[in-house]
């Protein structure tokens, strides 16, 4: 017959028989972490994808190398009288009726040139830098933006909830492409004054800044959703009657778990700013001359169109493939990390 | 219902007002510098800077010069300064071209969407879904104006098998009128395609693990009954709202890219022009315009949503 | 202590619904999951089965598997289950749907989410009714409007119209149970009807299903986890333990002279109103297996006290009591040793693990 416990020491180990009873029995759980790495790592298209990315990033970073090395030409060095040898045969870098080279496989002119006779490759890396650069800056200041405002309102709710809800629906109704426009237009006269910091006009920083501020609603609105639900979570609810501060809490137990939202819309989020970039830089409102991005290389390869496609052709493939790899990647992470598993099909 | 209505609409004129006072602030405060000459786009002379400032109230109070920016809109006096042309003129003028290509292309995605998406959801796992979901995220990853001007090069160009770009009117000639909008539309339409499917798809999946679903199957529905009576009605309501919201999207921004590699002179085509020479007052109109469209979208597909969705209308 | 004898079993002596060592298995990400055993019963017309079990035993793969709603690319199923003859395991989705809702029909566990959001419930049920029989839809209306009102909805015919969430939990299980009702099956699957019901709406509801299977006649399989649920309802039992059925019998067999370990801890773990507060809560300790990788022999070894050498071999299911074909139990044990150690207290059944063995 049972009787209560002799002290209140029986009372607790009763608890931990019962996981020595799991521990034995070989009960054991994988977190939510290790569970999508190891479905990523088995995610073989994804994989490809995600190093395909960071390959084409490298061959970007390495611009001056090519350069150097191989183009001995630099992005804004005009050749427009050069003449070269492809295949035995001279010919003009520009020819007389304006028409530039086309790829010649060679070092030089690897790609051909355009019509100021610059190295369409090496342009193509060091516009792939800008704007590789861009985009993956513009994505982190939009997602540390974002993380902020929707902690902020879906923390503390009340006045500062509807304060930054408001701001977010204003910022929502204006299409991206014309908001991008808008402030592009609008800063590339007069330049940013940022308190003490003071960006010129024409400086790549106003496009990171103009993308990076146009994205947040599309960041911040699902993060605030999350964290809405996560709050009323019991373990948010334990940690507070723990005595642990609000801050501690948004920091130390909401955070970790909007980690895998923000992880699938930061990778999302860098493939459209990079061709958010190409759209406002094809516009004019973007990266502005003679810096080099593939969105300025696009607009000035449609003029020429009919005469050199390749000027068009060239940046546009590398934009398709780099955000491509990025959104199969991307996809993958969130297969990975969706709680829905899939079930296989082998049996 | 009628009382959701009332609130929405008046929420909406809310939002409006809210949308007037960021695009004043974006193009008046918040840049650096003289907004004078800002206005003036480039090379302007110091006469042409001040008149425009007295004109727009520069050197007055901030509350003066939105009230007049907002004047200058509204009641057609805004001018550009590099054209010489009515700003508002020129907006109606282009109006009828960028709806046609926004409207075309935005049927155009839906339908395909829908098919897509749907089969590719029946069919979730297999080679054909496999395929469309490749299809789909290389549609999403090209940008708009790269694949117009290839398709505007090699169909309409080199092969002649489409216009070389341009628009006719569709009072003059309505067969011309659509064969001069296919490669806009589909051009335009890729991009919403390749993303519309894909979320159709997820919603489908999605509404058949439903406990609902489960259900109409123990009824002794047939699969096709059970697609399109229950899976696809209820999947289909969200993207009602999606779809609401890209139209004016694509009103706004893709119209732009899109209008300029295809010589349609729409709007787009008119902002686009403008934009290039930082042409501020057409901007300045475009965008407000744009914006408000989109505020009146959203009121309406919510408004279309709580009809649908009795859980909403009958509160 | 003596047991009753078994009462007759209830009305036809033909078996409506025949189950033969039924097996299903899944394929997941963390291997082959197998939730169905060797699962065999009977079922006759008008009587009352209940399956009762853990979450996990495969009561409700069981179920749904009678319908064929467990059908999906990863799972497989062996043995055989037959309604009036025909084979059910193997059958084709056209002979399925001709079978849905018209001769078995299932009672879904949350009415929440098992009815359409978006769909008014009138029409729900004439669905049904217009996919067996094709009636004109002013007859099926009428016949919707009766039966909400058989099954006790107020003001029917007004609210035949409304959509779910205009209903409570308790209201929403009763439009599924018309549901279930509206082509007279001879065969109603309740999936635990009252587990997502308030414990007062509970008995109001199976009081429903009782009522209703007398008037209409249709055999039901109740499938629960709450034994408590079944006394009252019950003709027969049988008892499932990680995918395979450890005892079966008659209300008064499994009650008063049960053959299973694992009985003895569900009827010892149910809380009585009319007995003394025991100082602990009795549960049975330790965990079902995983699915995937059970234990060899009998699966109820490693939370068994009285287990021995034998049980790792599997005990297959049979009568062993003298007498009583019907009453089948999984257990090595002797029925004389049963009977001596199930009873932890005077008249009380129970697991003697489940009491504490701290001092």
């Amino acid at each position: 017959m049972a009787t209560e416990p002799a002290t209140t020491d029986e009372a607790f180990r009763a608890p931990a028989a019962f996981e020595e009873e799991a521990r034995r029995e070989g009960v054991h759980g994988v977190g939510p972490w290790r569970l999508g790495v190891r479905r990523l790592r088995r995610n073989r298209v994804a994989l490809f994808f995600g190093f395909l990315f960071v390959l084409l990033v490298l061959v970007c970073v390495a611009a001056p190398i090519w350069s150097k090395q191989v183009a001995h030409t630099g992005p804004n060095e005009n050749h427009l009288t050069d003449r070269i040898v492809v295949d035995g045969e001279e010919k003009d870098v520009v020819a007389l009726d304006g028409v530039p080279i086309g790829p010649t496989w060679q070092g030089e002119f690897f790609l051909g040139a355009d019509k100021n006779g610059r190295d369409v490759m090496v342009r193509l890396l060091y516009g792939g830098r800008n704007s590789l650069v861009i985009g993956i800056t513009a994505a982190l200041m939009t997602t540390v933006l974002s993380i902020i405002l929707g902690l902020l309102a879906g923390f503390l709710r009340g006045r500062t909830d509807t304060a930054i809800r408001g701001l977010l629906d204003v910022m929502w109704s204006f299409p991206v492409v014309i908001l991008g426009v808008a402030l592009g237009v609008a800063l590339a006269l007069g330049g940013l004054q940022l308190g003490p910091i003071n960006i010129s006009g024409d400086s790549l920083l106003i496009t990171i800044f103009v993308i990076g501020l146009v994205y947040i609603p599309y960041m911040a609105r699902p993060v605030r959703g999350q964290v809405l639900s996560l709050r009323e979570k019991e373990f948010v609810e334990a940690a507070r009657a723990q005595g642990a501060s609000p801050l501690r809490v948004m920091f130390g137990e909401v955070l970790p778990n909007l980690a895998s939202t923000v992880l699938v819309f930061f990778t999302l989020l860098i493939a459209n700013a990079i061709l958010l970039e190409a759209a406002l830089s094809f516009l004019g409102a973007g990266v502005r001359p003679p810096n080099p991005s593939w969105g300025t290389m696009i607009d000035e390869g449609v003029d020429r169109i009919a005469t050199a496609p390749h000027l068009t052709i060239v940046p546009g493939l590398m934009l398709v493939i780099t955000v491509l790899s990025l959104n199969v990647f991307g996809d993958g992470v969130r297969d990975a990390l969706d709680p829905r598993a899939k079930v296989r099909l082998e049996h | 219902m009628a009382r959701f209505v009332v609130r929405r609409l008046i929420q909406m004129v809310l939002v409006m007002f809210a949308v007037s006072i960021l695009t004043f602030l974006i193009f008046n405060v918040i840049p650096n510098g003289d907004p004078a000459v800002r206005m003036a786009g480039r090379q302007p002379t110091e006469t042409q800077i001040e008149a425009i400032r007295k004109e727009w109230g520069f050197d007055e109070n901030i509350f003066v010069q939105y009230f007049t920016t907002m004047k200058k809109v509204f009641t057609g006096d805004l001018q550009s300064y590099f054209t010489q042309l009515p700003v508002g003129e020129e907006i109606l003028k282009g109006l009828p071209r960028t709806l046609s290509l926004a409207i075309g292309a935005a049927i155009l995605w839906m339908l395909v969407a829908i098919a897509f998406g749907l089969y590719s959801a029946v069919k979730a796992g297999k080679f054909a879904d496999r395929f469309l979901t490749i299809i789909a995220l290389i549609g999403i990853s090209m940008p708009v104006f790269w694949i117009g001007a290839l398709m505007n090069y090699y169909l309409g160009f080199k092969l002649g098998i489409f216009p070389n770009g341009g628009y006719v009117e569709f009072t003059e000639d309505p067969i011309d009128w659509f064969y001069h909008l296919i490669l806009p539309w589909t051009a335009l339409a890729i991009l919403f395609i390749g993303f519309y499917s894909r979320v159709l798809r997820s919603n489908v999946l999605d509404t058949i693990n439903e406990d609902y679903v489960r259900t109409a199957r123990a009824k002794g529905l047939s699969e096709r009954q059970i697609m399109l009576r229950h899976v696809l009605r209820n999947s289909m309501i969200p993207i009602i709202t999606l779809w609401g919201l890209d139209f004016g999207a694509v009103l706004g921004g893709g119209a732009i890219l899109t209008e300029t590699v295809f010589d349609l002179q729409g709007v787009g085509q008119y902002a686009a022009d403008s934009i290039g020479q930082l042409d501020v007052p057409p901007v300045l109109a475009v965008t407000l315009f744009a914006a408000f469209f989109i505020v009146l979208l959203n009121a309406i597909v919510d408004i279309i949503y709580a009809y649908l969705d009795p859980r909403i209308r009958l509160q | 202590m003596s047991a009753p004898e078994p009462a007759a079993p209830t009305p036809s002596d033909a078996a409506l619904l025949d189950v033969d060592e039924l097996r299903v298995s899944f394929a997941t990400e963390e291997g082959v999951v197998q939730a169905v055993d060797g699962v065999t019963f009977e079922l006759r017309a008008g009587e009352v089965l209940a399956v009762v079990g853990e979450s996990g035993s495969g009561k409700s793969v069981t179920a749904m598997t009678l319908m064929g709603l467990t059908r999906s690319p990863n799972a497989r199923f062996e043995g055989a289950a037959r309604y009036k003859g025909t084979e059910l395991i193997g059958a084709s989705e056209d002979e399925l749907r001709r079978i849905r809702g018209a001769e078995i029909a299932m009672i879904f566990q949350d009415p929440m989410t098992s009815l359409n959001p978006v769909q008014r419930i009138g029409e729900q049920i004439v669905e049904q009714i217009q996919e067996h029989e094709g009636v004109p839809d002013q007859q099926a209306r009428e016949r919707t409007v009766e039966l909400l009102d058989r099954v006790g909805i107020p003001r029917a015919r007004e609210r035949v119209d409304n959509y779910p969430f205009e209903f409570s939990g308790g209201m929403r299980q009763r439009v599924m149970i018309a549901l279930a009702l509206s082509c007279s099956p001879s065969v109603l699957i309740a999936d635990e009807p009252t587990t997502a019901l308030d414990v007062t709406i509970q008995a109001q509801i199976l009081h429903r299903i009782r009522e209703l299977r007398e008037e209409t006649g249709a055999a039901v399989i109740l499938v629960t986890h709450d034994l408590g649920v079944v006394a009252d309802i019950a003709d027969r039992i049988a008892v499932m333990y990680a995918g395979r059925i450890v005892e079966q019998g008659t209300l008064d067999q499994i009650f008063y002279d049960p053959q299973h370990p694992y009985t003895w801890g569900l009827l010892g773990s149910i809380t009585r109103v009319d007995k003394p507060r025991p100082e602990r809560l009795p549960a049975i300790p330790g965990l079902p297996p995983s699915l995937a990788d059970r234990p060899e022999g009998c699966h109820f070894r490693p939370r068994c006290p009285y287990e021995f050498a034998e049980c790792s071999k599997v005990p297959p299911l049979e009568a062993r009591v003298g007498g009583r074909s019907a009453h089948l139990d999984r257990c090595w044990l002797s029925v004389e040793e049963k009977r001596d150690q199930r009873e932890i207290r005077p008249g009380e059944i129970g697991l003697s693990a489940a009491e504490g063995t701290a001092a």
